[in-house]
């Protein structure tokens, strides 16, 4: 287990680069077959309409994926994230046509705590909006 | 309706094993869109020190909520149709890799009011059938206007 960065390397306010991550309804529905959350306000619009949502929406646990995503790519190593925690402050609207959604991801290393460990913030956005809040991960560097 | 404040402490069964396989996190780590090598590539993730491949960090939500028996027992009054998910987060003392045996035991750690809505912290603890501990989830739900 080893993450690319080295703990020496980092500093405390250091930026980790933003990066887009594409949501369609194909990926939706994907989520839903791997997660087991089948909940139709996740693929069916019709239904969605009828509980008062704009439309469909993203599982809140696939824009928490998609924020984990960045952390492990900067990582490296995936098993280098020990603690990885967000409050769901706002839906991510997934439109039926060929673009869907974006969710932007940035972060910066918030603290440097001992045996090398760092904290990321996190901050994920869809259409302007902050999807993720209190969003934090715990990665243990090299 | 409030929720039953006697349910705070209460804990569910221990679950039945969970076998995680190298199939599931191939295509939970698909579905999410991640072609990380480690979690898919045996001998990616043994070059990075892993036993096996290993599952991304939100894949427990996958087997962990064996909550689910106390949160639909008729005496919380939890209305299912007015769910949604606030809060999440996995604290890990290892990672999860293909060919662990988990167990999740279930807590309901806090219920409170805020504003018109009610929430519910469920912390379980997931275990090998060895009894190693290998990570803690917390998942908040909110009932909208439950306490209204």
């Amino acid at each position: 287990m080893a993450a690319t960065v080295k703990y020496d390397e980092v500093e405390t306010g250091q930026e980790i680069p933003a990066a887009d991550y594409p949501v369609r309804r194909a990926n939706l529905v994907m989520y839903a077959g791997a997660s087991g959350d089948f909940n139709p306000i996740h693929w069916n619009e019709r239904f969605a309409k009828t509980v008062g949502l704009p439309d469909v929406i993203a599982h809140g646990m696939f824009t928490m994926a998609q924020a984990g995503r960045f952390v492990t790519d900067w990582a490296g190593d995936p098993g280098a994230v020990v603690d990885y925690g967000v409050r769901f402050s706002s839906m991510v609207v997934v439109p039926d046509d060929d673009n869907g959604a974006v969710i932007t991801v940035s972060g910066v290393v918030e603290e440097k705590l001992e045996d090398k460990r760092v904290v990321v913030a996190l901050t994920a956005k869809c259409a302007d909006s902050r999807v993720l809040s209190k969003a934090r991960a715990v990665v243990q560097l090299s | 309706m409030a929720l039953n404040r006697d349910f705070v402490g209460r804990a569910s069964a221990p679950s039945a094993p969970y076998e995680v396989s190298r199939v599931k996190i191939k295509e939970f780590a698909t579905a999410i869109g991640d072609n990380n090598p480690i979690y898919h590539d045996r001998e990616a993730a043994q070059a990075a020190g892993h036993p096996d491949v290993i599952a991304p960090p939100t894949f427990p939500i996958v087997f962990s909520l064996s909550g689910g028996a106390i949160l639909a027992d008729p005496e919380l009054g939890l209305n299912f149709a007015m769910v949604v998910h606030g809060e999440q987060r996995f604290e890990y003392r290892r990672p999860v890799h293909a060919g662990d045996e988990l167990v999740s035991v279930s807590t309901v750690t806090d219920i409170r009011s805020v504003g018109r809505n009610e929430f519910i912290t469920v912390r379980s603890d997931v275990t090998t059938v060895e009894g190693e501990l290998v990570c803690t989830t917390y998942n908040t739900i909110v009932e909208r206007g439950g306490a209204g």
